[in-house]
């Protein structure tokens, strides 16, 4: 069954994983700027991990005909560090222009901190002045109710920022409706772990319905699964919901938001 | 949007249910025989635990909010990158 992959952080997986993609039905994958496990030491690092995002992978994911877009920002878990931080967000706009490129993301907070919300701010100002689509990483476990509310603040503080145009990802049970109630859009995250199961998903897709909401797996190099949007769309079957109910979830939604950048083309 | 009522989730999930209650149980039993009960993440998932046996349909929030940070304030600095599912305070 057709589906986009709409947050894999595919720089970290392997060739094998491309081909479980396509096997699946995956039609265009896209991977958000994020964290390599370690810090970074200097801008010319983050410099080579964009070209890798707006070059290399595309390429790699063109030998399996599968499409792949990107997102670029500085993300929250580097954010403590304010002149690095800054150096970054001076090069950001270049990567922005290049053809994969969707948006700003996956921009949000981690730890909630100061330093963290200032950077978070200065990545809307530059998504909002570009009119750019933002993708939001909302902290994890304990971190999430809080930093999700932050996170809306200061989006709704920026008069630029239209919500249609930014989705809100890895929402949960506590935070999905504090997205959708002020007209974002919002992501649940299928991870095995940290996040959301696929019966959750599927319970939170029957409460509040399926307008401006995804699935994604964000598989990266922690435990997590390239296949996790597959495995819902079987959990949704076996509850009964109708094909095209699932591929408005799994298809049309991602296709509907990622296309209010003229870049994506599927 | 559901056909859910249609179909017997009873069926579809008690037995993964079940086997998650039975391990949530073990590992309380396990902590405690070995001295941990106290650990504040144990402390706050048996208060989240009673959550339960709540009587409305929305448990899961309610548990999430258990576990939660329930501050608003930015905090002056990221203490580290990580998070351990359940407030410290
Ligand atoms: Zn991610």
């Amino acid at each position: 069954m057709r589906y986009i992959e709409p947050h894999a952080h595919m720089v970290s997986r392997t060739t094998d994983d491309y081909e479980k993609l396509i096997t699946a039905g995956c039609e265009a994958v896209c991977e958000p700027a994020f964290w390599a496990g370690f810090d970074r030491a200097s801008v010319e690092g983050f410099r080579d991990y964009y070209l890798q995002l707006t070059e290399y992978e595309p390429a790699r994911a063109a030998k399996f005909g599968l499409p792949h877009y990107t997102w670029i920002c500085l993300n929250p878990k580097e954010a403590e560090d304010l002149a690095l931080a800054k150096d970054v967000l001076d090069i950001i706009p270049e990567f922005l222009d290049k053809p994969n490129v969707l948006g700003v993301g996956e921009i949000g907070l981690n730890k909630n901190s100061r330093n963290e919300l200032e950077v978070l701010e200065r990545h809307i100002e530059i998504a909002a002045n570009r009119d750019e689509l933002i993708l939001v990483h909302t902290p994890h476990l304990e971190d999430k109710r809080k930093g999700t509310k932050l996170i809306i603040d200061a989006l709704l503080n920026n008069p630029k920022v239209r919500p249609e145009r930014v989705i809100i990802d890895h929402v949960e049970e506590h935070t999905i409706q504090l997205a959708m109630d002020k007209g974002f859009w919002a992501g649940m995250t299928l991870y095995p772990e940290s996040k959301c199961t696929p019966a959750r998903a599927v319970d939170m897709l029957e409460l509040y319905g399926t307008n401006r909401i995804w699935m994604n797996c964000a598989c990266d190099w922690g435990i997590s699964d390239p296949l996790a949007v597959p495995k819902a769309i079987v959990e949704m079957r076996r509850r009964g919901h109708d094909q095209n109910v699932i591929d408005k979830v799994v298809y049309q939604n991602p296709h509907s938001f990622m296309s209010q950048c003229p870049k994506f083309q599927l | 949007m559901s056909k859910a009522n249609e179909v017997n989730l009873v069926d579809h999930g008690f037995m993964d249910a079940r086997i998650k209650a039975i391990d949530i149980a073990a590992f309380l039993d396990r902590v405690q025989r070995a001295g941990q009960e106290d650990d504040y993440r144990v402390v706050a998932l048996r208060e989240a635990l009673n959550h339960l046996l709540e009587e409305d349909p929305d448990r899961a929030k309610r548990v999430l909010l258990s576990l939660s940070d329930p501050t608003d304030k930015p905090i002056p600095v990221a203490p580290g990158k990580g998070a351990a599912g359940a407030w410290s305070g």
